[in-house]
């Protein structure tokens, strides 16, 4: 079949695939069957290329990031911003932004993949840069071991034509380097006043302190506060205005930036780096903020023990009203043994649990001895009794993926909530 | 309140802690403290000097990289492990402990990894890996719930005893219905979960025989078993 005619079957698809309110990996499933070199075809024309955007935590985010920030260097970028992070959410995405014609009008294409999809993704379609976030204990029950997850991002590192962006102070992705030969390798770190606020699941329950390393990043964090932080880089400390919360979304900057100056090279503007920058905002559902009834609500996203411990770190609950939902659906991962990895000792009490497990995690919360003052299973009654009986203070709900989907739905009756194409 | 002290051992806390194994200790911690006694937890790690008076030992599964820093140092404390075991200490090893306080672990490519012999069981790893919700029943203990993640195979020798049935899920191996053991006062299993929150009745038979072997006697007092009890409702109805 001829391109154009692809082309137009598998916006057909799409088309009929939002009307049915439908996922956005349907079309390109279809275009796939029909071309299966129809994503490689339409990226390789593009004069920067492909980039990769891996790890466990924080890969929405940051890819929200880099291209904001490539945006501010003038650059075209194409991105698969549905959040389907997978090959088929690829294709499906590009079916949205190409002419009728099949070509892609982009300087340079950034994906965010997870670990295992990303893996065949590459070996189809080298990307030029990669940058790899870390790895935590995540879904478990659909990769194996961690160490097995690690060997997944390895393989992209491997594939990666030009250059590999590292976090330094996650020991198995810093470890990464050593089996790279060809790429150029740079890092993004932590200064070490702020080690011990990123435990990683390595040393979680290791006594003995992170050793000092020699390595020398590109871009490090070294400071970060309520609404500011501060980047050094060239040895020049940068202080920024942030709209974004959350000291893992700030480390995560830290890539960002590392990122776009590897791309962009020596004739980086850095004003407008920085501005853009300061404008970024959190992706849905990692720590934005819905207006409700006059007072704000976060929602923050939880998959892994240490995104949740990172993010109970980042929020101070003073002041607020908690709710956690915890679902156990395939996307969440069925394995509830994660909750048992987080301390919940500093929410001293958590207004309504809920979820399809809201029962383990007030069980959880039982052993912690922290106060649970209502549990209903239902997630819309739970809310909408959430909301009632705390009518008058901010809120926040910590939720899983489907929780948090299901939780944004029923938001988005009573408030203004931004809608994910 | 000196007196109503007990010691639990973390067997290697750094390297055998996968899948929210601590939630283990904490329960352990908790319920002794509800009881009224006062928890000491010890921590054992590679080159640690082993502990005195240990009434309760508890160890978790690990990653492969995990398990091959922590088997040569295991070995060396073997015969200490063995002789509280012969004496009652009541003990608590899942997934990769479980497996190395065994005879061996085969691995796919014919390794012999040699374990303790505590007890007599033996591994085989195999490229499958069973993975998914698991509910196990025993006599003792009733409905045993949990999550199980593994590649290696587990067959019990001739003086051990299943430590459940295995209603839903694959268990020891992918052969016969047992699920983990129980020989005098160890238990093993390959259930995560983690195991003992959802399972009380085997956290208080751990904790009244440390007890007891301590102090000779144990007054229970009642727990709110409230959200366990709803909490293992929901888990029974979970698909695989």
């Amino acid at each position: 079949m001829s391109k154009p005619l692809i082309t137009i079957l598998g916006k057909a698809v799409r088309q009929v695939a939002k009307l049915r309110g439908g996922g956005s990996a349907l079309p390109g499933l279809v275009v796939e069957r029909i071309d299966p070199n129809f994503i490689k075809h339409t990226l390789a024309s593009l004069p920067l290329g492909v980039v990769v955007i891996s790890g466990t935590n924080g890969k929405t985010t940051t890819t929200k990031m880099v291209v904001e920030l490539l945006e501010s260097q003038g650059l075209k970028v194409f991105t698969n911003r549905t959040g389907s992070n997978f090959t088929r959410g690829v294709a499906a995405a590009l079916l949205g932004d190409i002419n009728i014609k099949g070509e892609l009008d982009a300087d340079i294409a950034v994906l965010e993949l997870d670990e295992a999809h990303a893996v065949h993704f590459v070996d189809q379609i080298p990307p030029k840069y990669s940058l790899i976030l870390n790895v935590m204990r995540d879904q478990l029950d659909r990769f194996g071991e961690i160490d097995h997850t690690a060997n997944m991002l390895r393989h992209i590192a491997n594939a990666t034509t030009d250059t590999v962006v590292l976090n330094r102070e996650d020991t198995l992705i810093a470890g990464i380097a050593k089996s790279l030969n060809h790429q150029k390798v740079h890092f993004f770190g932590l200064d070490d006043n702020l080690l011990s606020t990123f435990p990683s699941d390595n040393n979680l329950h290791s006594k003995s302190k992170k050793s000092k390393t020699n390595i020398k990043a590109d871009v490090i964090l070294f400071k970060s506060s309520k609404n500011y932080a501060t980047f050094t880089i060239d040895s020049k400390n940068i202080r920024t205005k942030l709209k974004l919360t959350g000291v893992y979304n700030v480390f995560n900057a830290a890539a960002a930036l590392a990122l776009v100056r590897a791309i962009v090279g020596p004739q980086i503007n850095q004003t407008k780096l920085i501005n853009a920058l300061s404008q970024v905002t959190p992706a849905f559902g990692r720590g934005e903020t819905i207006i409700v009834n006059n007072q704000p609500l976060d929602l923050v996203l939880v998959k892994n023990p240490s995104g949740f411990r990172l993010g109970l770190q980042s929020f101070d609950p003073s002041g607020y009203a908690t709710m956690i939902a915890i679902n156990d659906n395939y996307a969440d991962g069925r394995d509830m043994s994660w909750l048992w990895d987080v301390d919940f000792t500093s929410l001293q009490s958590v207004a309504e649990v809920s979820g399809i497990r809201a029962y383990d995690m007030a069980l959880r919360l039982q052993y912690d001895e922290v106060t649970v003052k209502s549990v209903q299973v239902n997630l819309k009654k739970a809310l909408k009794h959430f909301i009632d009986t705390n009518n008058n203070q901010p809120k926040r709900i910590y939720c899983t993926y489907t929780a948090m989907l299901s939780i944004r739905r029923d938001l988005s009756k009573i408030a203004k909530v931004e809608v994910i194409k | 309140m000196s007196d109503k002290i007990i010691r639990i051992l973390h067997l290697y806390s750094n390297d055998m802690n996968i899948y929210g194994d601590r939630g283990n200790i904490l329960v352990i911690k908790r319920r002794l403290q509800w009881y009224g006694y006062t928890p000491e937890i010890v921590e054992y790690n590679p080159g640690d000097k082993f502990p005195d008076n240990i009434n309760i030992v508890v160890g978790g599964g690990g990653q492969d990289s995990g398990q091959n820093k922590i088997q040569k140092d295991l070995l060396s404390i073997g015969p200490k492990l063995i002789e509280l075991a012969n004496t009652g200490t009541p003990m608590l090893v899942i997934c990769g402990l479980y497996q190395l306080f065994g005879k061996f672990f085969k691995t796919s490519s014919g390794e012999i990894i040699e374990g303790i012999g505590l007890l007599n069981i033996e591994t085989f790893g195999k490229s499958e890996r069973l993975i998914g919700n698991i509910v196990t029943h025993s006599q003792q203990f009733g409905d045993i719930i949990g999550y199980e993640n593994h590649s290696g195979q587990t067959f019990l020798g001739n003086n051990v005893s299943p430590l459940g049935q295995v209603r839903l899920g694959a268990g020891n191996n992918a052969t016969d219905i047992s699920e983990g053991v129980i020989y005098k006062n160890v238990i093993g299993s390959y259930l995560h979960g983690s195991l003992l929150p959802k399972n009380p009745a085997i956290a208080d038979f751990l904790i009244k025989t440390a007890v007891i072997n301590r102090y000779g006697k144990f007054k229970t007092i009642n727990i709110d078993n409230h959200f366990t009890d709803l909490a293992r409702q929901t888990a029974l109805k979970r698909p695989r």
